[in-house]
């Protein structure tokens, strides 16, 4: 026990420990946004405007006069959860979806499969852009966008995991104990996929972010007054000259936060996987 | 001069010491055979050599080949040593082989890599050399990939791979316990014509004395990181002194079966008449005529309550997909399987929970059938899923811990998870599995066959116990005939899908009648028979 303590020890990597960090903070940034902000985020000043940074506006303040740091920490609630529902609507359909392909096979798991092929063989963002141009732009449809892309990804890696280990023996124990492949999915099969379902989860969870940020650049994400990073960069360009912390400071966030979930799903595969545990 | 020469070798990992001071010597064309039951350091031995040990490890002591210590060796050096001057042979060829890769294309590589051939004059040398390890290429076309080859062909292939640039040495680690007897003399005999023809040394690791006392020169017997016991084959079979190897040579000698047989005229719990399994293969030639691939062809025979018996034959000859298509797991495209007087294929519902109830299962690899997530507990547990009350968790748990004893493992060790036991004990618990339900039927495929010997006798006479006790009939695959001696009362050989003899188990095994029986007789190594042929053609060190 010991022993395997000690190895479970030795494989939190800096970098892991990082991402850990990083996560953490971002997510606690997120939590402090709904009980207390320096100022109202949505509040407009026009006479304090692009502020630089000082002790009474931490990050500065835009061309409206709002505080920066206030916007920030409201945004990072806005981003993780546009990213998070996103990721929620992969799992929740796309696992499902290949544990089926791979309990059925035949016809199943080649429509399955094949429509998963469909919806990857499109420009993920350009779709998304396409969906919420039709739909109206509304955190809600970039929600939807970003979550459609993610359904086939943990399809086929649930569909994956699943196939190899239908043929294993304790499978076949269970089909012998009379179970049907809905208890073997959900008692055998996920519990040992879920390692590499969850590091897909946080590397989704980083492309999200991406997503989210990158759709509100373009106005199509999460609507003003909302305050959301991606936004914050858009209109941060104008004023690139005169208030370059306008760019920064949201751009800084976003980097963070992908880094540090990139971090920790790299560390967690390590940490999961014995396969993958590192030689050092 | 010795060609390997390790002295006083000894292996730490973390905090455990693997190996204690093991010496030993190879000479140029010698067969040593180091047989010991897992977890004794046969394989960290080899590994050892190969300077592949795992990470953590610290090995001191001397590893000399030709007079080289290979443990003063850097890495680079050791590259350019594996493959050239050391081959190895794993036990697994499925996993020792890249499965995206053709065999010719990983066989080549070996030229490419150390000989700096072309690529094209690699493929040659090495449809040449698998030509000569018995792959011609109108058999087995070098295109293929290991998944298109058998167990036998595969290992052919690692054998190919290992002895490719003519290795002065070569280390096999228990390369044929994954494959068929008749198969496993072929690559026994191979071997040995290797170690002859290139007068290569060559280190055979086996947990099975009977096949090292037909092959070894001289024989090491390994425990707990020691070798107990070395000696010249096959005079230490008389000499034996250290008690482990008495034991371990008694645990090779299964005694027989001594049981009354059943009566026949009972009513039959299993009836399988006329069993056909074929598949269609290849979906994609849509154009082409649909050829089906009969897995299993007519196969008709009774099991009355209480009887044990044996079906025998090698990977491919259609048992486990017999086994399959009896358990209900598998199709039955021909035929019919009565259990109790029902049907599979036309029951539904209860009266399908009510056969399932009368058949079940234990598999070869207690590492593979149990699921490693899930405690002892509800691994014991499921089958219960199939009665229509289910039980309350108390009476659950009563009745895993009544199991659990009638196994021999305790009452605590229900709340344990498989990774917890040992090799033989995860097999009580996979046995208890299939008994919890009382079935009428426990279908055993290969069910010994990955256990260490003294472990394996100690899991018969458990089987044979549960057997008698609570009178359950035992369908026994297997290719093992010792085992088929040991507990079955009848036996069916099959051969590429069909029963070729079928008859009590004493009498088919003395008196085989079809060639293929024979074959399969002859070729099973068995301890006594191999001393007896040694000491008679007077092959000694």
């Amino acid at each position: 026990m010991t022993t395997q303590a000690a190895r479970r020890r030795s494989n939190l990597t800096p970098g892991f420990c990082v991402g850990v960090v990083l996560t953490a903070l971002i997510a606690l940034l997120a939590g402090v946004s709904f009980l207390w902000t320096p100022y109202d985020p949505t509040l407009i000043l026009i006479e304090s405007r692009l502020l630089p940074p000082s002790s009474a506006h931490w990050f500065g303040t835009d061309h409206f006069g709002r505080d920066v740091f206030s916007m920030i920490l409201q945004g990072a609630r806005n981003s993780i959860a546009v990213a998070l529902i996103a990721v929620g609507i992969g799992l929740l359909i796309g696992i499902p979806l290949g544990l089926w392909a791979a309990a059925r096979r035949g016809w199943v798991d080649e429509i399955v499969m094949r429509s998963n092929d469909l919806v990857f063989a499109f420009p993920a963002l350009l779709l998304a852009i396409l969906i919420t141009a039709v739909a109206g732009p509304s955190a809600v449809n970039a929600i939807l966008a970003i979550g459609i892309f993610n359904v086939p990804v943990f399809a086929r890696l649930a569909r994956g995991g699943a196939l190899s280990l239908w043929t294993r023996d304790f499978v076949l124990a269970a089909r012998v104990a009379g179970k049907g492949s809905f208890a073997i999915s959900r008692e055998h099969i996920l519990p040992n996929i879920a390692n590499v379902l969850i590091v897909q989860g946080t590397i989704q969870f980083a492309l999200g972010i991406l997503a989210e940020a990158a759709l509100s650049y373009v106005g199509l994400g999460t609507q003003p007054p909302s305050p959301s990073w991606g936004r914050m960069l858009a209109e941060s360009q104008t004023f690139f000259a005169l208030a370059p912390w306008l760019a920064l400071f949201p751009g800084m966030a976003i980097v963070a936060t992908v880094l540090g979930l990139n971090l920790l799903g790299d560390g967690l595969r390590d940490l999961l996987d014995p396969k993958t545990r590192v030689e050092r | 001069m010795s060609l390997l020469n390790v002295q006083a070798l000894s292996l730490t990992i973390g905090a455990t010491q693997v190996l204690k001071s093991v010496s030993f010597d190879v000479a140029p064309g010698e067969i040593l055979g180091i047989v010991g039951e897992s977890g004794s350091g046969k394989s960290m031995t080899l590994l050892s050599t190969m300077r592949l040990t795992p990470r953590g490890a610290h090995a001191s002591g001397a590893i000399r080949l030709d007079g080289e210590d290979l443990l003063a060796k850097s890495e680079g050096e050791m590259c350019t040593i594996r493959g050239q001057r050391i081959g190895m042979i794993f036990q697994e060829p499925m996993t020792a082989l890249n499965p995206v890769q053709t065999i010719g294309h990983q066989v080549a590589e070996m030229f490419t890599l150390h000989r700096g051939l072309s690529a094209r004059e690699a493929v040659q040398t090495a449809a040449q050399h698998l030509a000569q390890i018995g792959l011609t290429p109108d058999r087995v076309p070098i295109d293929r990939y290991p998944h298109q080859l058998s167990g036998g062909q595969r290992q052919r292939v690692v054998i190919a791979m290992a002895t490719a640039l003519s290795p002065k040495l070569v280390l096999a680690d228990e390369p044929t316990t994954a494959l068929d007897v008749t198969t496993q003399a072929g690559i026994l005999d191979l071997l040995k014509a290797l170690a002859q023809r290139n007068g290569a040394g060559l280190i055979f690791v086996t947990h099975d004395l009977a096949v090292v006392a037909s092959l070894a020169d001289r024989i090491a017997i390994m425990k707990q990181g020691e070798i107990v016991e070395e000696g010249p084959a096959p005079a230490i079979f008389r000499t034996m002194q250290h008690p482990y190897s008495k034991a371990l040579r008694a645990a090779a000698t299964l005694s027989p079966h001594t049981r009354v047989p059943k009566n026949a005229n009972v009513t039959p719990i299993l009836e399988a008449v006329d069993v056909g399994v074929s598949y269609q293969s290849s979906s994609w030639k849509q154009f082409g005529r649909a050829s089906h691939t009969r897995a299993v062809d007519g196969i008709s025979f009774k099991l009355v309550p209480g009887e044990v018996v044996g079906i025998v034959g090698e990977s491919g000859s259609g048992k486990s997909t017999l086994a399959r298509a009896l358990l209900g797991i598998g199709p039955v495209t021909h035929g019919s399987v009565q259990i109790g007087g029902d049907d599979f294929a036309t029951a539904r519902g209860t009266k399908l929970r009510a056969i399932r109830q009368r058949i079940q299962v234990v598999f070869q690899d207690p590492y593979g059938s149990l699921n490693p997530r899930l405690r002892v507990e509800a691994l014991i547990a499921e089958p219960l899923h199939l009665l229509d009350r289910r039980p309350s968790a108390k009476e659950r748990r009563q009745r895993v811990e009544t199991i659990l004893a009638r196994v021999g493992l305790t009452a605590s060790d229900a709340d344990k998870f498989p990774h917890e036991f040992s090799g033989g004990q995860r097999q009580r618990i996979a046995i208890a599995r299939a008994l919890i339900l009382e079935p009428k039927i426990v279908v055993l495929d290969e069910a010994v066959s990955a256990l260490d010997v003294s472990v394996r006798a100690q899991i018969i006479d458990l089987l044979r116990d549960l057997s008698e006790r609570l009178g359950i009939a035992y369908l026994f695959i297997t290719h093992d005939l010792s085992v088929v001696r040991a507990l079955a009362d009848r036996v069916l050989v099959m051969h590429n899908g069909r029963v070729v003899e079928e008859g009590p188990v004493a009498q088919v095994l003395a008196k085989p009648q079809h060639a293929y029986t024979q074959q399969l007789v002859a070729a099973s190594p068995d301890l006594e028979t191999a001393l007896a042929e040694r000491e008679r053609t007077g092959v000694s060190a």
